[in-house]
């Protein structure tokens, strides 16, 4: 991605193209595949009966979630020790970690609902739950910081160092859970790694997930970043704009 | 006396961190800001944690979580009150602009927040015994000083970080405790584990309080060098 020219019309610039459109089909036919696997063709657990078919929305939707703030810690990284200091890894941080924070929010609520109905609880202090919470709440703040504002350099230099103190933190919350449940054992729930022997239709839907998630993901990053290089390209338009019409206003006869 | 001409740069990196903490502490011994306002915020907080938790018994047995949760509050007011002070006029940018690096001001800010941490929460400390009843054992007590000076380091650190991170914005009072409370997450566990320990408030052996030192150790180590690196790009403007 490159940055639009001066001349380009933010007001009507899409950010569709063919590849993406094509892309976008896939996703629907994959998104499509799922819900005909997930709902229809895939059998009930034997010992979850229906509650299982959560299971195709959850485990996509984290290993979504994960991958996009791997991908938000690389770029960022890559943004702060390139000597380039380029937006475009800045850019492609940003718009990971929004549709990171969706689909983590979507593995929490989606997880929580088949604890209830598994665990019989909404919630249990598992490290890897927790640590899940956690890396949800660090990037709510990770975009809060990305708006503070600035210069664009700014925002990037700001933003690629709190996602980097991020990879420093969640490490450190899921050592500190995991060694505060060993020393407490009290849970009484079943673990959620437990050894999972799976249906042979019940692996293909959710390779079928995996698959139709991942294809999401490219999309909506596409997407989102082509939007940010807009807003960023519109908010330097908009100053510009600003500058000119404050000149031209002093020019005009009995002007300040 | 001749008058000094050496700038900034000219001077140690760790004698200019102790001249920016005196700095702040100075400040703070003038204005006495955190002694007259967030102590007395910090202690009404825990006179608080009394009246949700009514019956005395449960309040003795979860005071060491009480006395941390008070301090965490507690750090996001100090944090607010050490940035407010570099916010106004500028000071932060002339430091920087004078030569001052920023591992300097991270280290001086985060020693300064330390020392007044400590106060504090020797206060909380005292006032969950006084009102929660607590008794402290004569072989807990090295353990509590350790864990004492290795959270309060912790947090200093990762107040400094973030405090650095949002001083001179709008909207930092909102944005602070979302950065800080989920990093300083371990510092709670870890922290509240080891005074249950040392306090034998849930029946823990003092030695099962030793490993969690070791998290403390690790989080300070790990935020003082990761924080080290970061603050230059944070409050570089």
């Amino acid at each position: 991605m490159s940055i639009p020219p001066d001349d380009t019309d933010i007001t009507t610039a899409g950010t569709s193209s063919a590849a993406t459109r094509l892309l976008g089909t896939l996703v629907v036919v994959g998104v499509a595949w799922l819900v005909a696997f997930g709902l229809l063709f895939s059998p009930a657990d034997r010992d979850q009966r229906e509650s299982v078919r959560i299971m195709y929305v959850h485990v996509p939707s984290a290993w979504l979630a994960y991958l996009a703030f791997i991908v938000t810690a690389g770029a960022s990284a890559l943004y702060l020790f390139r000597a380039a200091h380029s937006l475009v890894w800045d850019r492609l941080a940003g718009a990971s970690a929004e549709v990171g924070v969706v689909f983590m929010g979507i593995t929490l609520l989606t997880g929580m609902l088949w604890g209830r109905l598994s665990w019989g609880v909404f919630w249990t202090w598992d490290a890897r739950l927790t640590t899940t919470a956690f890396l949800f709440v660090t990037y709510v703040g990770y975009l809060a910081v990305r708006r503070l504002g600035g210069t664009h350099q700014q925002r990037a230099r700001r933003s690629a160092a709190v996602a980097l103190l991020g990879v420093l933190e969640i490490p450190l919350v899921h050592f500190s859970v995991r060694l505060w449940r060993n020393l407490h054992q009290e849970s009484t729930v079943a673990r959620p790694d437990g050894d999972v022997k799976m249906d042979g239709l019940m692996l293909f839907s959710l390779v079928v997930g995996l698959v139709a998630f991942t294809l999401l993901y490219v999309w909506l990053v596409i997407h989102r970043q082509r939007a940010l290089v807009l807003e960023d390209a519109a908010e330097d338009h908009g100053l510009e704009q600003a500058l000119s019409d404050r000149r031209a206003e002093a020019a005009l006869p009995g002007g300040r | 006396m001749a008058p000094d001409h050496s700038v900034a740069g000219a001077i140690p990196p760790w004698r200019l961190a102790w001249l920016i903490a005196l700095k702040d502490l100075r400040i703070e011994a003038r204005s006495r800001v955190v002694v007259y306002q967030v102590l007395p915020f910090a202690v009404i907080v825990m006179v608080m944690f009394g009246f949700a938790l009514d019956d005395d018994g449960i309040a003795q047995r979860v005071a060491p979580g009480l006395i941390w949760l008070a301090t965490l509050f507690s750090l996001l007011v100090v944090v607010q009150r050490s940035f407010a002070v570099e916010a106004a006029d500028g000071a932060l940018d002339a430091l920087r602009v004078a030569g001052v690096d920023a591992v300097s001001i991270f280290l001086g800010k985060a020693l300064a927040m330390a020392a007044q941490l400590v106060v504090l929460e020797l206060v909380l400390f005292v006032t969950a015994v006084v009102l929660y009843g607590p008794r402290v054992r004569p072989g807990g007590l090295a353990l509590l000083v350790v864990t004492w000076v290795l959270a309060t380091i912790g947090l200093a650190l990762v107040g400094t970080l973030y405090g650095g991170l949002t001083a001179g914005f709008t909207g930092r009072e909102t944005l602070l405790p979302l950065l800080v409370l989920p990093v300083v997450a371990p510092v709670l566990i870890g922290a509240t584990r080891a005074v249950e320990s040392a306090l034998g408030t849930t029946g823990a052996a003092v030695s099962e309080g030793w490993p969690w030192i070791g998290l403390l150790t690790v989080f300070a180590g790990a935020f003082g060098v990761g924080g080290s690196l970061a603050f230059g790009p944070l409050i570089d403007e």
